[in-house]
């Protein structure tokens, strides 16, 4: 009688945990919503069109942010994808098995700095050599494109693209790694018995096989960088502007809530900032249930599965 | 050329390709430590430690506050969000088969995407519009939330890894199931759970935008949890993004304690409890 009393109870009280955590998610997303309800009301659609921000004459437009948190995650995603991709073949596939270990460590430090560090080390390690090699490198020989235009001053687009494919790096190439060693090793040794050259294994039997996953895992990576803050605020310049340049400063949505959070003064000033929050909010949730949903796939495929 | 050699050629490089890649990736890795050694080391000592920012100008002066108060948001965090994460976990192990499992394990996986700036505002608006003043608590409750997600997977995980045997017996011999899934399940996989947790509170102890508008920052020591609390993060910030040279020296100090102490739990979690772990699942 005890026996059942008690484990009634307590199941039903890691339920009511359990739901606690489904309802303290909802109630974030509420929450937001009806604090950002002045600025939906007020400003509508406009708010996420325009690109004045003025909080004296209290117009808002969120463009320039979303612009710079667009275009920072896809440099970044470009730099990181390539490099990722190389570091998880390299692991999962051609390494020597002393070294994968330390290797995949040593990478998997490259998450847990935190993102202030990787800010500090950008404002005073990164964009001094950016400015005294690379750009004057690009200006002179890419300068007629006009993403490599225009003065360079350390802090801009370019240096904050940069830091982002650097804190991608460990998340893209993790999940990319597993997602290889999910392939059963059928696939390997069928690519092998045809006389193919360890390369055309990876990418006829690896690559091929697991390609929505290493889709999944760039998408993980998107959705880190989108909302990456610290180190991103300390190096983009924090301008609201739209440039062609990467080389200018520019603004994210993360860095313009970390910014003017605390300076907002008018109701309708911290509902757009709030507002801002939930659309990164939104975009976050999306990018995170593709990635899964992707990486589900291959993870989940039946052993020696026919790739359809 | 022939085309076998051709084939060879490519093999080649590409296989190059992605060994450079993975060194490639160690090169910022080893420039952020050389830069937070090299930069740091020369300001790291005892009055780093023990003292309070000194006013622009004067040199000297220490982090002392913004330790403390780093280590009372990692206490403040801890405290409500291990156990939710535990019993969290515990649900979606023990009885999460089910519909409800799938949902809570999704949201688990939602809020641990999300990004933490947008946390710092949810915590703002929850905590800070209503007692009018920014505090430790909010801090907390901040960090807690995004600690939540891991340790409840790793928690599940964990406790999926006990064989159901070991289960079996513990019922057999006529135990509750809530005593079993205490004194038995959770204590087998415990090393395994610390280690979640420890990599939870490596990850908080870093965060600084979930703090920037919960708990502030505080050029004084401590005197209340609904005060706004210096942290380490958040000064390493101010003195960063700051024009003074002192700062900036200071700065790259508070990155090499925060760095260290990071590192530190992550190479507890990854290799002294893992290893412990290890043994203890070969037995």
């Amino acid at each position: 009688m005890k026996i059942k009393f008690v484990d009634s109870g307590f199941k039903k009280a890691t339920t009511l945990i359990a739901l606690f955590v489904v309802a303290l998610t909802l109630f974030l997303v509420y929450d937001m919503a009806t604090n950002s309800l002045p600025s939906i009301q007020k400003l509508g659609a406009r708010f996420l069109f325009t690109s004045t921000w003025d909080p004296v004459k209290e117009d808002f437009g969120a463009l320039p942010f979303i612009y710079g948190t667009i275009v920072s995650s896809f440099l970044a995603l470009l730099i990181a994808t390539p490099v990722s991709l190389g570091i998880a073949i390299y692991l999962a596939e051609l390494a020597p098995q002393f070294i994968r270990q330390p290797l995949s460590f040593l990478v998997e430090l490259l998450a847990a700095i935190p993102s202030v560090v990787y800010g500090l080390w950008g404002i005073y390690g990164l964009a001094p050599f950016l400015r005294e090699t690379i750009q004057p490198f690009l200006a002179r020989y890419l300068g007629f494109l006009p993403i490599f235009k225009g003065e360079f001053y350390g802090v801009s687009m370019f240096t904050a693209g940069i830091i982002l494919s650097i804190m991608i790096i460990p998340t893209i190439s993790s999940v990319s790694r597993e997602v290889f060693l999910a392939v059963p090793s059928s696939q390997r040794e069928a690519a092998l018995a045809l006389g193919a050259t360890s390369w055309e294994k990876i990418r006829l039997a690896v690559l091929g096989y697991s390609r929505s996953g290493v889709l999944g895992a760039v998408i993980l990576g998107l959705g880190r960088a989108v909302g990456e803050t610290m180190a991103v605020t300390m190096v983009i310049g924090n301008r609201p502007e739209i440039s062609a340049s990467l080389f200018a400063p520019s603004y994210t949505m993360a860095s313009v809530i970390a910014n003017e959070f605390t300076e907002a003064t008018s109701n309708l000033y911290i509902s757009s900032l709030i507002e801002i929050g939930l659309v990164l909010f939104f975009v976050t949730l999306l990018v995170n249930i593709a990635a899964r949903v992707l990486i589900w796939k291959v993870t989940n495929k039946v052993e020696g599965g026919i790739r359809e | 050329m022939n085309l076998f050699q051709k084939r060879k050629i490519v093999n080649r490089l590409m296989c190059s390709l992605a060994f450079l890649c993975a060194f490639l990736a160690l090169v910022p890795l080893l420039s952020i430590f050389g830069y937070v050694v090299s930069k740091g080391i020369t300001s790291v000592n005892l009055d780093f430690f023990i003292h309070l920012p000194k006013p622009v100008g004067e040199p000297g002066g220490g982090m002392g506050n913004a330790i403390v108060g780093s280590l009372i948001l990692i206490g403040l965090s801890c405290l409500w969000a291990i156990p939710v994460g535990i019993w969290g976990g515990v649900y979606l192990s023990e009885f999460g088969n089910n519909k409800l499992g799938t949902v809570v394990r999704f949201t688990a996986d939602v809020l641990n995407g999300v990004p933490s700036i947008v946390i710092g505002v949810f915590a703002y608006t929850l905590f800070v519009l209503p007692m009018k003043s920014f505090s430790a608590i909010s801090g907390g409750f901040a960090l807690g939330i995004i600690m939540i997600p891991t340790i409840m997977r790793t928690t599940e995980e964990m406790l999926i890894l006990v064989p159901r045997t070991i289960r079996e017996a513990a019922l057999a011999l006529g135990i509750s199931q809530f005593r079993t899934t205490v004194s038995i399940v959770l204590k087998t996989a415990l090393p395994g759970i610390m280690t979640g947790i420890l990599l939870a509170i490596a990850r908080i102890a870093g965060e600084t935008a979930p703090l920037l508008f919960t708990a502030l920052g505080n050029r004084f020591w401590q005197h209340g949890l609904t005060q706004p609390i210096a942290a380490l993060p958040l000064q390493i910030f101010a003195y960063a993004i700051s024009p003074f040279d002192d700062w900036h020296r200071q700065a790259w100090a508070g990155a090499l304690v925060l760095i260290v102490m990071v590192f530190l739990m992550s190479f507890i979690s990854r290799f002294v409890i893992a290893r412990r772990y290890k043994f203890l699942r070969s037995r």
